[in-house]
């Protein structure tokens, strides 16, 4: 029904280029999230697809259309705003009936005094009521709806926000960081919300965060972007798990992937920080490297040796079920942050030489450029037969 | 008790100097209303009062709504000042909402002609205006009192210092709501600009019901003559010295302006902008 395509996508402002060559293709119904730190351009990218806008280069179609150049009410899509952008001289009920009235009335009919008169002006205007009514109850705003907007709390506006533009039954559905600004727990409650609004709605929705967080626990796939570019897209487990960037694996995950810089040696063996790790053997000899390791690949060892990490213990955060041990590495440039179980709590102390091991599989491996070192073909195309077997 | 009652020297000077301010503004005005309601004896009387010996105030204001049109010189300014910030406010909302909100080419340049007309004097276009006026046949009547204002630059440069302050993400919502440009423009920007649009307005409406230079050009019928005109005509060719019905009929002049300013100024206080955004 409304699937999304962006094809090749480049917006630049004047002479800076923020959107760089960005394509992607959104499945009908799919909850997509566009990821990425502030300033990567992901409000443009938003603003691209709701024909607010206009791109540089490139185009957008939704469901069969091509919609470039297509005025943004003829587009089928809603937007919640980052900063909501209420109308604030109307009531919450005026404010949620004003994209129906503005498709359903005509000018003549929209008119203060003079509408009320016009033939079907009545009938119409109760049901745009009735319709608003039932989105604000579903909402849990239905109370409200004689109020203006500064009269709100930021979790109130937010629902109206949505409101407005859930009334109009949208194919497509686009928000902007809509719980940037609301407190931690009701940023989870909303997330749920939000959540559920998509599974019950059935429609395509484009979310945009920059709040990992968001990301993993609402979305079918993620998008990370970084800097106006697309890095990778895929279902938040592989992006987690499978990072085609290095830039995306420090992007995702708390505390951040711990990143060594090793140099290749024979028969499949990268040196680095006084140790050594085996990696896939088709690297050329001499190559500089980046190991990435998550901080939850680590586990303790009784002694030093090859695969395993030497480092004295310079800071314990305890988080409950969780240690996370910072570790100074001689030959490394920053602390290595390791997390293992709270049990272990009473052998770490400040100042004690710890060992950790690391499984050779769950090494990631990054060029110089960035780009992920992946392990010969005929080893993915094993792990593609594993999973298939696994399903 | 006395010794927290009494101000820090500071606020002592600031008090002074705000009641001195204050009251050299007032004291014509209440000098004026004062005039306007002594016998004619007592207006040149050596020794003043502002408190007149024989309240003569009724024979003042008869005479000075009766012996001149001044009703008529009123209704006059009503429709000229209406028509004035009426057509201001449609034309200067959408130049200011371009000005503002709207990319387009040679957008600065425009604003730079605009700033430039801030600071031409009014009085420097007369000669122009007239000669347009009459070629267009439109001086000696109502459209000719109000075309020379319409365009107001003051109006356009306030309304988009005030739309640049309105988030364009509202501007945004509109257009996806399925606004129009000039829907934007009528059913947003200038609802939520009301309180720059009052205080514009009563600065429109204060010059023009005062505005003495362009209608003594534009007009000769007394008829069409706004109120301080038509004070001036009737001064010179009936009243002579009679000063007690001039000054009635300028405290009527001015009085519905102190109701109008009065009455309005709660919007100022009122915040009608909050809200719109988190
Ligand atoms: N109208 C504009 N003119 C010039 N530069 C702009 C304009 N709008 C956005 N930019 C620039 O484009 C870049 C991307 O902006 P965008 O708003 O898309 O970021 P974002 O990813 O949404 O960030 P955030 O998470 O902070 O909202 C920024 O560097 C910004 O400065
Ligand atoms: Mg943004």
């Amino acid at each position: 029904m409304a699937a999304i395509t962006i094809e090749k996508i480049e917006k630049s402002f004047g002479a800076t280029p923020v959107l760089r060559d960005v394509s992607l293709k959104i499945a009908d119904g799919e909850f997509l999230t566009l990821l990425g730190p502030s300033g990567c351009g992901k409000s443009t990218l938003l603003r691209i697809l709701a024909g607010l806008e206009v791109q540089t280069g490139g185009s957008v179609a939704i469901g069969e259309r091509v919609v470039d150049g297509v005025r943004p009410n003829w587009r089928d899509v809603a937007m919640v705003f980052q900063s909501y952008a209420l109308y604030p001289h109307m009531t919450v009920q005026e404010n949620m009936a004003v994209p129906l009235r503005m498709r359903r009335l005509s000018a003549w009919q929209r008119l203060p005094l003079v509408g009320r008169f016009r033939p079907g002006t009545k009938a119409v205007a109760a049901e745009i009521e009735t319709e608003v009514m039932r989105t604000a109850k579903a909402l849990g705003i239905g109370h409200l709806l004689a109020r203006k907007p500064g009269q709100l709390s930021g979790g109130q506006r937010q629902r109206v926000a949505v409101g407005r533009a859930m009334v109009r039954q949208p194919a497509v559905f686009l928000m902007d960081e809509p719980l940037s600004n609301l407190d931690a727990k009701l940023r989870v409650q909303m997330r749920a919300e939000i959540k559920e609004l998509h599974d019950r709605l059935g429609v395509t929705f484009v979310y945009v965060t920059h709040d990992q967080s968001e990301a993993m626990t609402m979305s079918d796939r993620v998008a990370v972007m970084l800097d106006g570019e697309l890095l990778q897209v895929a279902a938040p487990q592989e992006i987690y798990a499978n990072p085609d960037d290095l830039r995306v694996a420090e992007f995702i995950g708390s505390p951040k992937i711990n990143k060594l810089q090793a140099r290749v040696r024979d028969g499949g063996l990268a040196e680095t920080a006084g140790t050594s790790f085996t990696i896939p053997a088709d690297i050329a000899l001499g190559t500089d490297v980046a190991l990435g390791i998550r901080p939850e690949a680590f586990h303790l060892v009784e002694a030093g040796g090859h695969n395993i990490l030497t480092g004295a213990v310079r800071l314990v955060e305890h988080m409950g079920s969780d240690l996370y041990v910072h570790l100074d590495v001689p030959g490394t440039h920053h602390p290595v942050i390791a997390r293992l179980l709270a049990e272990r709590a009473p052998q770490i102390t400040f100042g004690r030489t710890l060992h950790l091991g690391v499984k050779p599989e769950r090494l990631l491996l990054f060029a110089g450029d960035g780009r992920r070192l992946r392990p010969h073909d005929h080893k993915s195309a094993s792990l593609v037969k594993m999973k298939e077997r696994v399903q | 008790m006395r010794a927290q009652r009494l101000a820090p020297p500071s606020a002592i000077v600031r008090h002074a100097v705000l009641l001195i301010s204050g009251a050299l503004i007032l004291i014509p005005f209440v000098w004026m209303v004062s005039l306007s309601i002594k016998s004619p004896g007592e207006i040149f009387r050596a020794s003043f009062s502002f408190w007149p010996e024989q309240f003569y105030g009724i024979e003042n204001y008869t005479e000075a709504l009766t012996s001149s049109p001044l009703p008529r010189y009123m209704l006059n300014g009503v429709v000229v000042c209406a028509a004035i910030l009426a057509l201001q406010i449609v034309i200067c909302a959408p130049a200011a909402y371009a000005l503002a909100k709207l990319d387009f080419p040679g957008r600065n340049l425009l604003f730079a002609l605009v700033l430039i007309a801030l600071l031409l004097p009014h009085e420097m276009l007369a000669l122009p205006l007239f000669i347009l006026g009459a070629k267009l046949g439109i001086l000696n009547s109502y459209a000719g009192l109000v075309f020379p204002y319409v365009v107001s630059p003051l109006g356009i440069f306030l309304f988009r210092q005030f739309f640049k302050t309105i988030p364009d993400d509202v501007v945004h919502a509109a257009r996806l709501d399925g606004f129009s440009e000039l829907g934007i423009v009528s059913r947003i920007m200038v609802p939520m600009a009301l309180p720059a649009i009052i205080a514009f307005g009563i600065f429109s409406v204060v010059s023009h019901w005062n505005s003495l230079f362009w209608p003594l050009i534009a007009v000769r019928d007394q008829n069409l003559m706004p109120p301080p005109l038509g004070i001036m005509v009737f001064k010179n060719e009936e009243a002579g010295n009679d000063y007690g019905p001039l000054m009635a009929a300028s405290t009527l002049v001015v009085l519905p302006l102190i109701i109008a300013f009065l009455s309005a100024q709660r919007w100022f206080v009122e915040g009608l902008t909050g809200g719109a955004v988190k």
